[in-house]
Protein backbone atom coordinates (compact mmCIF):
# COMPACT_ATOMS: atom_id res chain seq x y z
CA UNK A 1 0.00 0.00 0.00
CA UNK A 2 0.98 3.59 -0.46
CA UNK A 3 0.77 7.05 1.03
CA UNK A 4 -2.58 7.36 -0.73
CA UNK A 5 -3.97 4.42 1.22
CA UNK A 6 -2.59 5.91 4.43
CA UNK A 7 -4.14 9.28 3.65
CA UNK A 8 -7.50 7.70 2.90
CA UNK A 9 -7.49 5.67 6.11
CA UNK A 10 -6.47 8.73 8.15
CA UNK A 11 -9.41 10.64 6.73
CA UNK A 12 -11.81 7.84 7.58
CA UNK A 13 -10.40 7.68 11.12
CA UNK A 14 -11.08 11.39 11.60
CA UNK A 15 -14.63 11.21 10.23
CA UNK A 16 -15.69 8.04 12.01
CA UNK A 17 -14.04 8.98 15.32
CA UNK A 18 -15.79 12.35 15.18
CA UNK A 19 -19.10 10.55 14.66
CA UNK A 20 -18.38 7.96 17.35
CA UNK A 21 -17.30 10.41 20.01
CA UNK A 22 -20.23 12.67 19.14
CA UNK A 23 -22.92 10.01 19.31
CA UNK A 24 -21.35 8.03 22.15
CA UNK A 25 -20.32 11.09 24.10
CA UNK A 26 -16.64 10.22 24.38
CA UNK A 27 -13.84 12.73 24.58
CA UNK A 28 -10.23 13.06 23.38
CA UNK A 29 -11.22 13.89 19.82
CA UNK A 30 -8.33 16.37 19.63
CA UNK A 31 -5.85 13.59 20.42
CA UNK A 32 -7.44 11.33 17.84
CA UNK A 33 -7.40 13.96 15.09
CA UNK A 34 -3.78 14.78 15.77
CA UNK A 35 -2.70 11.14 15.67
CA UNK A 36 -4.88 10.05 12.73
CA UNK A 37 -2.17 10.34 10.09
CA UNK A 38 0.27 8.21 12.09
CA UNK A 39 -2.34 5.50 12.56
CA UNK A 40 -3.39 5.82 8.92
CA UNK A 41 0.20 5.15 7.86
CA UNK A 42 0.74 2.21 10.20
CA UNK A 43 -2.54 0.42 9.53
CA UNK A 44 -2.96 1.60 5.94
CA UNK A 45 0.55 1.16 4.67
CA UNK A 46 3.40 -0.01 6.88
CA UNK A 47 2.32 -2.85 9.14
CA UNK A 48 2.13 -6.46 8.02
CA UNK A 49 -1.22 -7.72 9.25
CA UNK A 50 -3.76 -10.39 8.45
CA UNK A 51 -7.25 -9.20 9.38
CA UNK A 52 -8.59 -12.72 8.92
CA UNK A 53 -6.04 -14.02 11.40
CA UNK A 54 -5.53 -11.33 14.06
CA UNK A 55 -2.99 -13.43 15.98
CA UNK A 56 -0.97 -14.41 12.89
CA UNK A 57 2.48 -15.06 14.39
CA UNK A 58 4.33 -13.16 11.66
CA UNK A 59 2.30 -9.97 12.02
CA UNK A 60 3.80 -6.71 13.16
CA UNK A 61 2.71 -5.79 16.68
CA UNK A 62 1.04 -2.50 17.50
CA UNK A 63 0.56 -1.02 20.94
CA UNK A 64 -1.24 2.25 21.56
CA UNK A 65 0.16 3.57 24.80
CA UNK A 66 -1.95 6.73 24.67
CA UNK A 67 -5.05 4.62 25.14
CA UNK A 68 -7.36 7.63 25.34
CA UNK A 69 -7.17 7.91 21.56
CA UNK A 70 -8.41 4.34 21.21
CA UNK A 71 -11.27 5.23 18.89
CA UNK A 72 -8.68 5.75 16.15
CA UNK A 73 -7.51 2.15 16.54
CA UNK A 74 -11.02 0.78 16.56
CA UNK A 75 -11.72 2.56 13.26
CA UNK A 76 -8.44 1.42 11.70
CA UNK A 77 -9.09 -2.20 12.67
CA UNK A 78 -12.67 -2.11 11.42
CA UNK A 79 -11.59 -0.50 8.16
CA UNK A 80 -8.95 -3.18 7.67
CA UNK A 81 -11.59 -5.86 8.22
CA UNK A 82 -10.68 -7.16 11.66
CA UNK A 83 -14.32 -6.84 12.67
CA UNK A 84 -17.64 -5.54 11.39
CA UNK A 85 -17.70 -1.75 11.01
CA UNK A 86 -21.16 -1.69 12.59
CA UNK A 87 -19.57 -2.57 15.94
CA UNK A 88 -18.11 0.96 15.97
CA UNK A 89 -21.60 2.36 16.47
CA UNK A 90 -21.55 0.93 19.99
CA UNK A 91 -18.53 3.07 20.97
CA UNK A 92 -18.85 4.42 24.53
CA UNK A 93 -22.32 2.94 24.99
CA UNK A 94 -23.55 0.93 27.95
CA UNK A 95 -23.04 -2.80 27.69
CA UNK A 96 -20.72 -2.61 24.66
CA UNK A 97 -17.12 -3.72 24.18
CA UNK A 98 -15.97 -0.36 22.72
CA UNK A 99 -14.57 1.47 25.74
CA UNK A 100 -13.26 5.02 25.57
CA UNK A 101 -9.73 3.80 26.25
CA UNK A 102 -8.59 1.04 23.96
CA UNK A 103 -9.41 -2.48 25.16
CA UNK A 104 -8.56 -5.90 23.77
CA UNK A 105 -11.52 -7.62 25.40
CA UNK A 106 -13.64 -8.90 22.55
CA UNK A 107 -11.98 -6.58 20.02
CA UNK A 108 -9.97 -8.49 17.42
CA UNK A 109 -6.61 -6.95 16.59
CA UNK A 110 -6.03 -4.95 19.78
CA UNK A 111 -2.77 -6.21 21.26
CA UNK A 112 -2.90 -4.37 24.58
CA UNK A 113 -5.51 -2.58 26.62
CA UNK A 114 -4.22 0.75 27.85
CA UNK A 115 -5.55 3.95 29.33
CA UNK A 116 -3.23 4.63 32.21
CA UNK A 117 -0.19 6.32 30.69
CA UNK A 118 3.30 4.88 30.71
CA UNK A 119 2.25 1.25 30.26
CA UNK A 120 2.63 0.62 26.54
CA UNK A 121 6.35 0.95 25.93
CA UNK A 122 7.52 -1.53 28.60
CA UNK A 123 5.16 -4.16 27.17
CA UNK A 124 6.26 -3.32 23.64
CA UNK A 125 9.88 -3.70 24.72
CA UNK A 126 9.13 -7.12 26.21
CA UNK A 127 7.55 -8.23 22.94
CA UNK A 128 10.44 -6.83 20.92
CA UNK A 129 12.98 -8.58 23.14
CA UNK A 130 11.26 -11.95 22.72
CA UNK A 131 10.74 -11.57 18.97
CA UNK A 132 14.33 -10.54 18.42
CA UNK A 133 15.59 -13.40 20.55
CA UNK A 134 13.50 -15.79 18.44
CA UNK A 135 15.02 -14.36 15.26
CA UNK A 136 11.69 -13.17 13.89
CA UNK A 137 11.16 -10.46 11.30
CA UNK A 138 8.22 -8.93 13.11
CA UNK A 139 8.38 -5.35 14.25
CA UNK A 140 6.79 -3.74 17.27
CA UNK A 141 5.27 -0.29 16.93
CA UNK A 142 4.27 1.74 19.95
CA UNK A 143 2.59 5.14 19.79
CA UNK A 144 3.04 7.39 22.81
CA UNK A 145 1.77 10.84 23.60
CA UNK A 146 4.17 13.63 24.45
CA UNK A 147 2.52 14.22 27.82
CA UNK A 148 3.01 10.62 28.83
CA UNK A 149 6.76 11.10 28.52
CA UNK A 150 6.38 12.59 32.01
CA UNK A 151 5.92 9.00 33.24
CA UNK A 152 9.05 7.44 34.69
CA UNK A 153 8.10 3.97 33.51
CA UNK A 154 8.64 5.11 29.91
CA UNK A 155 12.18 6.15 30.69
CA UNK A 156 12.85 2.80 32.32
CA UNK A 157 11.75 1.23 29.05
CA UNK A 158 13.71 3.68 26.88
CA UNK A 159 16.81 2.82 28.89
CA UNK A 160 16.14 -0.91 28.57
CA UNK A 161 15.44 -0.90 24.83
CA UNK A 162 18.52 1.17 24.05
CA UNK A 163 20.74 -1.02 26.19
CA UNK A 164 19.42 -4.21 24.62
CA UNK A 165 19.57 -2.82 21.07
CA UNK A 166 15.95 -3.65 20.27
CA UNK A 167 16.25 -2.79 16.60
CA UNK A 168 12.80 -4.20 15.88
CA UNK A 169 11.12 -1.63 18.11
CA UNK A 170 9.73 1.70 16.95
CA UNK A 171 8.35 4.27 19.37
CA UNK A 172 6.37 7.01 17.68
CA UNK A 173 5.73 10.06 19.79
CA UNK A 174 2.72 12.13 18.92
CA UNK A 175 4.36 15.45 19.71
CA UNK A 176 1.49 17.92 19.57
CA UNK A 177 3.02 19.91 22.43
CA UNK A 178 -0.20 20.08 24.41
CA UNK A 179 -0.99 17.87 27.36
CA UNK A 180 -3.96 17.53 29.64
CA UNK A 181 -4.01 20.98 31.21
CA UNK A 182 -1.52 23.07 29.28
CA UNK A 183 1.45 22.97 26.94
CA UNK A 184 4.16 20.38 27.47
CA UNK A 185 6.76 23.11 27.79
CA UNK A 186 4.81 24.82 30.57
CA UNK A 187 4.21 21.51 32.35
CA UNK A 188 7.48 19.60 32.25
CA UNK A 189 9.61 20.78 29.36
CA UNK A 190 10.65 17.91 27.10
CA UNK A 191 13.25 19.82 25.10
CA UNK A 192 15.88 19.05 24.07
CA UNK A 193 13.75 16.03 23.24
CA UNK A 194 15.73 14.30 20.49
CA UNK A 195 18.93 14.57 22.53
CA UNK A 196 17.36 12.59 25.33
CA UNK A 197 16.77 9.62 23.04
CA UNK A 198 20.22 9.89 21.49
CA UNK A 199 21.74 9.71 24.95
CA UNK A 200 19.54 6.68 25.68
CA UNK A 201 21.12 4.97 22.64
CA UNK A 202 18.11 5.26 20.33
CA UNK A 203 18.06 6.17 16.67
CA UNK A 204 16.04 9.38 16.33
CA UNK A 205 14.06 10.70 13.38
CA UNK A 206 11.90 13.82 13.42
CA UNK A 207 9.04 14.08 10.94
CA UNK A 208 6.00 16.13 10.13
CA UNK A 209 3.38 13.91 11.72
CA UNK A 210 0.86 14.73 9.01
CA UNK A 211 3.14 13.94 6.05
CA UNK A 212 2.21 10.38 5.14
CA UNK A 213 5.18 9.76 2.89
CA UNK A 214 7.56 11.02 5.58
CA UNK A 215 6.01 8.82 8.27
CA UNK A 216 6.20 5.80 5.98
CA UNK A 217 9.87 6.51 5.33
CA UNK A 218 10.59 6.88 9.04
CA UNK A 219 8.84 3.71 10.11
CA UNK A 220 9.13 1.23 7.28
CA UNK A 221 12.90 0.85 7.35
CA UNK A 222 12.80 -0.90 10.68
CA UNK A 223 14.65 -2.98 11.77
CA UNK A 224 17.28 -0.34 11.56
CA UNK A 225 20.66 -1.22 10.16
CA UNK A 226 22.61 0.17 13.08
CA UNK A 227 20.98 -2.11 15.63
CA UNK A 228 19.19 0.51 17.67
CA UNK A 229 15.56 0.99 18.51
CA UNK A 230 14.06 3.89 16.62
CA UNK A 231 12.06 6.77 17.98
CA UNK A 232 10.06 8.85 15.55
CA UNK A 233 9.29 12.26 16.98
CA UNK A 234 6.20 13.14 14.98
CA UNK A 235 5.45 16.85 15.12
CA UNK A 236 1.68 17.04 15.03
CA UNK A 237 -1.12 19.49 15.51
CA UNK A 238 -3.61 18.46 18.13
CA UNK A 239 -7.10 18.47 16.58
CA UNK A 240 -5.64 18.47 13.04
CA UNK A 241 -8.27 18.84 10.33
CA UNK A 242 -10.85 20.88 12.24
CA UNK A 243 -9.81 24.51 12.60
CA UNK A 244 -11.52 25.21 15.91
CA UNK A 245 -10.13 22.05 17.50
CA UNK A 246 -6.54 22.69 16.45
CA UNK A 247 -4.01 23.44 19.19
CA UNK A 248 -6.75 23.60 21.77
CA UNK A 249 -6.60 22.12 25.27
CA UNK A 250 -10.40 22.29 25.40
CA UNK A 251 -10.76 19.65 22.69
CA UNK A 252 -8.87 17.15 24.75
CA UNK A 253 -12.12 16.86 26.68
CA UNK A 254 -14.95 18.36 24.66
CA UNK A 255 -17.40 16.36 22.61
CA UNK A 256 -18.63 17.86 19.34
CA UNK A 257 -22.40 18.06 19.38
CA UNK A 258 -25.03 19.75 17.20
CA UNK A 259 -23.65 22.72 15.26
CA UNK A 260 -20.12 21.98 16.41
CA UNK A 261 -20.38 18.49 15.01
CA UNK A 262 -21.82 19.77 11.73
CA UNK A 263 -19.06 22.34 11.40
CA UNK A 264 -16.34 19.81 12.17
CA UNK A 265 -17.80 17.27 9.78
CA UNK A 266 -18.02 19.87 7.03
CA UNK A 267 -14.39 20.89 7.51
CA UNK A 268 -13.21 17.31 7.21
CA UNK A 269 -14.98 17.05 3.85
CA UNK A 270 -14.83 13.97 1.69
CA UNK A 271 -11.83 11.73 1.26
CA UNK B 1 12.67 -21.77 51.34
CA UNK B 2 14.38 -19.41 48.92
CA UNK B 3 16.96 -21.99 47.86
CA UNK B 4 14.31 -24.68 47.55
CA UNK B 5 12.34 -22.36 45.29
CA UNK B 6 15.34 -21.88 43.05
CA UNK B 7 16.14 -25.57 42.95
CA UNK B 8 12.57 -26.37 41.94
CA UNK B 9 12.57 -23.55 39.40
CA UNK B 10 15.71 -25.04 37.82
CA UNK B 11 14.01 -28.40 37.42
CA UNK B 12 10.91 -26.81 35.94
CA UNK B 13 12.99 -24.67 33.59
CA UNK B 14 14.70 -27.80 32.31
CA UNK B 15 11.30 -29.16 31.36
CA UNK B 16 9.93 -25.96 29.83
CA UNK B 17 12.14 -24.03 27.44
CA UNK B 18 9.76 -21.07 27.57
CA UNK B 19 10.40 -20.51 31.26
CA UNK B 20 12.26 -17.27 31.82
CA UNK B 21 13.56 -15.44 34.88
CA UNK B 22 13.62 -11.66 35.29
CA UNK B 23 15.11 -9.95 38.30
CA UNK B 24 15.01 -6.35 39.36
CA UNK B 25 18.72 -6.39 40.14
CA UNK B 26 18.32 -8.52 43.26
CA UNK B 27 19.18 -12.08 44.25
CA UNK B 28 22.95 -11.80 44.67
CA UNK B 29 24.41 -15.30 44.64
CA UNK B 30 21.00 -16.93 44.86
CA UNK B 31 20.25 -16.86 41.15
CA UNK B 32 23.70 -17.96 39.98
CA UNK B 33 22.76 -21.58 39.18
CA UNK B 34 19.93 -20.41 36.93
CA UNK B 35 22.11 -17.79 35.24
CA UNK B 36 24.79 -20.40 34.52
CA UNK B 37 22.35 -23.01 33.25
CA UNK B 38 20.08 -20.73 31.23
CA UNK B 39 21.88 -17.51 30.32
CA UNK B 40 19.48 -16.83 27.45
CA UNK B 41 16.47 -17.17 29.69
CA UNK B 42 17.70 -14.85 32.39
CA UNK B 43 17.43 -11.11 32.34
CA UNK B 44 18.47 -8.57 34.94
CA UNK B 45 16.25 -5.66 33.99
CA UNK B 46 17.88 -3.29 36.41
CA UNK B 47 16.33 -1.39 39.27
CA UNK B 48 13.15 -0.73 37.33
CA UNK B 49 10.21 -2.69 38.61
CA UNK B 50 7.48 -0.97 36.63
CA UNK B 51 9.35 -1.79 33.45
CA UNK B 52 10.02 -5.31 34.72
CA UNK B 53 6.32 -6.10 35.01
CA UNK B 54 5.54 -4.46 31.66
CA UNK B 55 8.39 -6.38 30.02
CA UNK B 56 7.15 -9.58 31.65
CA UNK B 57 3.73 -9.00 30.11
CA UNK B 58 5.21 -8.42 26.68
CA UNK B 59 7.43 -11.50 26.95
CA UNK B 60 4.45 -13.55 28.09
CA UNK B 61 2.48 -12.32 25.11
CA UNK B 62 5.19 -13.82 22.93
CA UNK B 63 4.95 -17.21 24.57
CA UNK B 64 7.26 -16.99 27.55
CA UNK B 65 6.37 -18.15 31.05
CA UNK B 66 7.96 -15.32 32.98
CA UNK B 67 9.09 -15.25 36.59
CA UNK B 68 9.55 -11.67 37.84
CA UNK B 69 11.71 -11.83 40.94
CA UNK B 70 12.55 -9.28 43.57
CA UNK B 71 12.34 -8.70 47.30
CA UNK B 72 9.89 -7.11 49.70
CA UNK B 73 7.44 -4.70 48.13
CA UNK B 74 9.54 -4.06 45.03
CA UNK B 75 7.81 -6.57 42.70
CA UNK B 76 4.33 -5.86 44.10
CA UNK B 77 3.46 -2.45 45.46
CA UNK B 78 5.95 -0.51 43.35
CA UNK B 79 4.51 -1.75 40.03
CA UNK B 80 1.00 -2.39 41.35
CA UNK B 81 -0.77 -0.80 38.41
CA UNK B 82 1.38 -2.74 35.92
CA UNK B 83 0.29 -5.89 37.74
CA UNK B 84 -3.35 -4.86 37.57
CA UNK B 85 -3.61 -3.40 34.06
CA UNK B 86 -0.92 -5.31 32.18
CA UNK B 87 -0.57 -8.72 33.79
CA UNK B 88 -3.98 -9.37 35.29
CA UNK B 89 -6.36 -7.71 32.84
CA UNK B 90 -4.59 -9.60 30.06
CA UNK B 91 -4.27 -12.80 32.06
CA UNK B 92 -0.61 -12.84 31.06
CA UNK B 93 1.58 -15.79 32.01
CA UNK B 94 3.59 -13.87 34.59
CA UNK B 95 4.69 -15.19 37.96
CA UNK B 96 5.53 -12.52 40.49
CA UNK B 97 7.88 -13.84 43.13
CA UNK B 98 8.58 -11.90 46.30
CA UNK B 99 11.39 -13.11 48.45
CA UNK B 100 11.12 -11.58 51.86
CA UNK B 101 7.47 -11.71 52.85
CA UNK B 102 6.54 -10.11 56.15
CA UNK B 103 9.49 -9.14 58.33
CA UNK B 104 12.06 -11.33 56.52
CA UNK B 105 14.20 -8.23 56.09
CA UNK B 106 13.13 -6.87 59.46
CA UNK B 107 16.16 -4.88 60.56
CA UNK B 108 16.48 -3.18 57.17
CA UNK B 109 13.52 -1.06 58.14
CA UNK B 110 10.00 -0.22 57.15
CA UNK B 111 10.73 0.08 53.42
CA UNK B 112 11.61 -3.63 53.41
CA UNK B 113 8.64 -4.88 55.44
CA UNK B 114 6.27 -6.67 53.03
CA UNK B 115 3.36 -6.44 55.39
CA UNK B 116 0.39 -5.36 53.27
CA UNK B 117 0.94 -7.33 50.06
CA UNK B 118 -1.49 -10.11 50.95
CA UNK B 119 -4.30 -7.63 51.56
CA UNK B 120 -3.67 -5.46 48.55
CA UNK B 121 -3.05 -8.20 46.01
CA UNK B 122 -5.98 -10.27 47.27
CA UNK B 123 -8.32 -7.59 45.94
CA UNK B 124 -7.07 -8.05 42.38
CA UNK B 125 -8.99 -10.41 40.05
CA UNK B 126 -7.23 -13.16 38.04
CA UNK B 127 -4.34 -13.61 40.48
CA UNK B 128 -3.50 -16.94 42.06
CA UNK B 129 -1.78 -16.27 45.39
CA UNK B 130 0.56 -18.84 46.90
CA UNK B 131 1.89 -18.47 50.43
CA UNK B 132 3.85 -21.60 51.34
CA UNK B 133 4.93 -22.22 54.93
CA UNK B 134 6.94 -25.43 54.66
CA UNK B 135 9.50 -27.05 52.39
CA UNK B 136 6.97 -29.35 50.76
CA UNK B 137 4.60 -26.46 50.19
CA UNK B 138 7.39 -24.38 48.67
CA UNK B 139 8.21 -27.14 46.21
CA UNK B 140 4.55 -27.82 45.38
CA UNK B 141 3.69 -24.14 44.94
CA UNK B 142 6.68 -23.54 42.68
CA UNK B 143 5.87 -26.62 40.61
CA UNK B 144 2.24 -25.62 40.30
CA UNK B 145 3.15 -22.09 39.30
CA UNK B 146 5.56 -23.24 36.62
CA UNK B 147 3.18 -25.87 35.22
CA UNK B 148 0.09 -23.71 34.88
CA UNK B 149 -0.50 -20.76 32.58
CA UNK B 150 -1.68 -17.48 34.03
CA UNK B 151 -0.81 -14.86 36.61
CA UNK B 152 0.51 -15.97 39.95
CA UNK B 153 1.99 -14.43 43.07
CA UNK B 154 4.41 -16.46 45.17
CA UNK B 155 5.36 -15.06 48.56
CA UNK B 156 8.54 -16.55 49.95
CA UNK B 157 10.64 -16.04 53.00
CA UNK B 158 14.22 -17.01 53.55
CA UNK B 159 13.34 -19.99 55.76
CA UNK B 160 10.40 -22.33 56.02
CA UNK B 161 8.45 -22.77 59.24
CA UNK B 162 10.14 -25.20 61.62
CA UNK B 163 7.98 -28.27 61.63
CA UNK B 164 8.22 -31.53 63.59
CA UNK B 165 9.30 -34.70 61.79
CA UNK B 166 6.50 -36.09 59.70
CA UNK B 167 4.54 -32.83 59.95
CA UNK B 168 5.21 -31.88 56.36
CA UNK B 169 4.26 -35.20 54.78
CA UNK B 170 0.63 -34.55 53.84
CA UNK B 171 0.09 -33.95 50.12
CA UNK B 172 -0.08 -30.32 49.00
CA UNK B 173 -3.02 -29.55 46.78
CA UNK B 174 -3.23 -26.02 45.38
CA UNK B 175 -6.62 -24.50 46.13
CA UNK B 176 -7.00 -26.60 49.27
CA UNK B 177 -6.19 -25.75 52.83
CA UNK B 178 -3.70 -28.24 54.23
CA UNK B 179 -4.23 -29.83 57.58
CA UNK B 180 -0.91 -29.92 59.42
CA UNK B 181 -2.45 -31.45 62.51
CA UNK B 182 -5.94 -32.36 63.68
CA UNK B 183 -7.60 -30.95 66.78
CA UNK B 184 -11.05 -30.44 68.27
CA UNK B 185 -10.93 -27.40 70.60
CA UNK B 186 -8.97 -24.71 68.82
CA UNK B 187 -7.94 -24.02 65.23
CA UNK B 188 -5.01 -21.96 64.05
CA UNK B 189 -5.03 -21.00 60.38
CA UNK B 190 -1.69 -19.69 59.15
CA UNK B 191 -0.12 -18.51 55.92
CA UNK B 192 3.63 -18.50 55.34
CA UNK B 193 6.51 -19.16 57.69
CA UNK B 194 4.69 -17.69 60.67
CA UNK B 195 2.73 -20.94 60.70
CA UNK B 196 5.66 -22.19 62.78
CA UNK B 197 4.42 -20.02 65.67
CA UNK B 198 0.98 -21.61 65.37
CA UNK B 199 2.49 -25.09 65.52
CA UNK B 200 4.45 -24.07 68.62
CA UNK B 201 1.29 -22.68 70.19
CA UNK B 202 -0.54 -25.91 69.41
CA UNK B 203 2.19 -27.85 71.22
CA UNK B 204 1.79 -25.67 74.31
CA UNK B 205 -2.00 -25.95 74.27
CA UNK B 206 -1.88 -29.71 73.79
CA UNK B 207 0.27 -29.94 76.90
CA UNK B 208 -2.56 -28.20 78.73
CA UNK B 209 -5.00 -30.72 77.36
CA UNK B 210 -6.45 -28.61 74.56
CA UNK B 211 -6.71 -30.36 71.25
CA UNK B 212 -5.50 -27.89 68.59
CA UNK B 213 -5.91 -28.03 64.84
CA UNK B 214 -3.37 -26.31 62.59
CA UNK B 215 -4.24 -25.46 59.01
CA UNK B 216 -1.85 -24.07 56.41
CA UNK B 217 -3.20 -21.74 53.75
CA UNK B 218 -0.52 -22.16 51.10
CA UNK B 219 -3.11 -21.11 48.56
CA UNK B 220 -4.61 -17.81 49.71
CA UNK B 221 -6.38 -17.39 46.42
CA UNK B 222 -8.27 -19.47 45.49
CA UNK B 223 -9.16 -20.24 49.09
CA UNK B 224 -10.67 -23.52 50.24
CA UNK B 225 -13.90 -22.49 51.97
CA UNK B 226 -15.02 -25.99 52.96
CA UNK B 227 -12.05 -26.79 55.18
CA UNK B 228 -12.33 -23.40 56.88
CA UNK B 229 -16.06 -23.66 57.52
CA UNK B 230 -15.58 -27.18 58.86
CA UNK B 231 -12.92 -25.93 61.28
CA UNK B 232 -15.18 -23.07 62.37
CA UNK B 233 -17.92 -25.58 63.08
CA UNK B 234 -15.71 -28.28 64.65
CA UNK B 235 -13.72 -26.12 67.05
CA UNK B 236 -14.70 -23.40 69.48
CA UNK B 237 -11.91 -20.95 68.64
CA UNK B 238 -10.51 -19.84 65.30
CA UNK B 239 -7.31 -17.80 65.13
CA UNK B 240 -5.72 -16.63 61.92
CA UNK B 241 -1.97 -16.07 61.90
CA UNK B 242 -0.19 -13.99 59.29
CA UNK B 243 2.89 -11.81 58.95
CA UNK B 244 0.74 -9.16 57.30
CA UNK B 245 -1.60 -6.43 58.39
CA UNK B 246 -4.73 -7.78 60.06
CA UNK B 247 -6.76 -5.71 57.62
CA UNK B 248 -7.94 -7.59 54.56
CA UNK B 249 -5.35 -10.36 54.35
CA UNK B 250 -5.69 -13.94 55.56
CA UNK B 251 -7.71 -12.94 58.63
CA UNK B 252 -10.02 -10.81 56.55
CA UNK B 253 -10.52 -13.59 54.05
CA UNK B 254 -11.39 -16.14 56.74
CA UNK B 255 -13.74 -13.70 58.47
CA UNK B 256 -15.55 -13.10 55.20
CA UNK B 257 -16.02 -16.82 54.67
CA UNK B 258 -17.28 -17.49 58.20
CA UNK B 259 -19.67 -14.53 58.23
CA UNK B 260 -21.15 -15.40 54.87
CA UNK B 261 -21.53 -19.04 55.90
CA UNK B 262 -23.31 -17.92 59.08
CA UNK B 263 -20.89 -19.80 61.31
CA UNK B 264 -20.45 -18.42 64.82
CA UNK B 265 -17.01 -19.00 66.27
CA UNK B 266 -14.73 -17.21 68.72
CA UNK B 267 -12.40 -15.46 66.33
CA UNK B 268 -9.13 -13.53 66.42
CA UNK B 269 -6.84 -12.19 63.75
CA UNK B 270 -3.21 -12.43 64.83
CA UNK B 271 -1.02 -10.29 62.65
CA UNK B 272 0.37 -6.81 62.36
CA UNK B 273 -1.86 -4.04 63.70
CA UNK B 274 -2.79 -1.05 61.55
CA UNK B 275 0.59 0.63 61.85
CA UNK B 276 4.05 0.90 60.31
CA UNK B 277 6.91 -0.56 62.26
CA UNK B 278 9.63 1.92 63.11
CA UNK B 279 11.18 -0.26 65.79
CA UNK B 280 14.39 -1.90 64.57
CA UNK B 281 14.63 -5.65 64.87
CA UNK B 282 15.14 -8.92 63.07
CA UNK B 283 12.24 -11.09 61.93
CA UNK B 284 11.80 -12.93 65.23
CA UNK B 285 12.11 -9.75 67.27
CA UNK B 286 9.41 -8.01 65.26
CA UNK B 287 7.17 -11.06 65.31
CA UNK B 288 7.49 -11.09 69.11
CA UNK B 289 6.60 -7.41 69.17
CA UNK B 290 3.19 -8.24 67.72
CA UNK B 291 2.61 -11.48 69.56
CA UNK B 292 3.35 -13.68 66.60
CA UNK B 293 5.04 -16.38 68.65
CA UNK B 294 3.98 -19.65 70.25
CA UNK B 295 3.50 -18.31 73.78
CA UNK B 296 1.45 -15.27 72.83
CA UNK B 297 -0.73 -17.23 70.40
CA UNK B 298 -1.36 -19.93 73.03
CA UNK B 299 -2.37 -17.26 75.53
CA UNK B 300 -4.69 -15.62 73.04
CA UNK B 301 -6.32 -18.97 72.33
CA UNK B 302 -6.74 -19.69 76.02
CA UNK B 303 -8.35 -16.29 76.66
CA UNK B 304 -10.75 -16.68 73.77
CA UNK B 305 -11.71 -20.14 74.91
CA UNK B 306 -12.46 -18.91 78.40
CA UNK B 307 -14.50 -15.96 77.14
CA UNK B 308 -18.20 -16.32 77.72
Amino acid sequence: MTAEAAKSLAHTIRVRALEMTSSGGGSHIGSIMGMADIIGVLYGSVMRLDPKNPTWPDRDRFILSKGHAGAAIYVALAERGFFDKKILDAYYTNGSIMSGHVSHKGVAGVELSTGSLGHGLPVAAGRAYALKQDGGKQRVFCVLSDGECDEGSNWEAFLFAGHHKLSNLVAIIDYNKIQSLQSTEDTLGLEPFADKFLSFKWDVVEVDGHDHAAIIKATDIVPTVDGKPRVVIAHTTKGKGVSFMENSVLWHYRTAKGEEFDAARAELGDA
Amino acid sequence: MRDLFLKTLMTEAAANKNAMLLTGDLGFGVLDPFIKAYPDRYLNVGVAEQNMIGLATGLAHEGRRVVAYSIGNFPTLRPLEQIRNDVLYHNADVKIVCVGGGFSYGALGMSHHATEDLSILRALPNLTMLTPATDQETIACTEYMMRHAGPCYLRLERSSAPIPAGGDDAPVEIGKVRTIREGQNITFIGAGGVLGAAIGAADLLEKGGLSTRVLSVHSLKPLDKDTIIRAAKDTEVLITVEENTVIGGLGGAIAEICMEAGVRVKFHRAGIPDTYTATVGDQNYLKDLYGLNAEALAQTAQKLLNRA
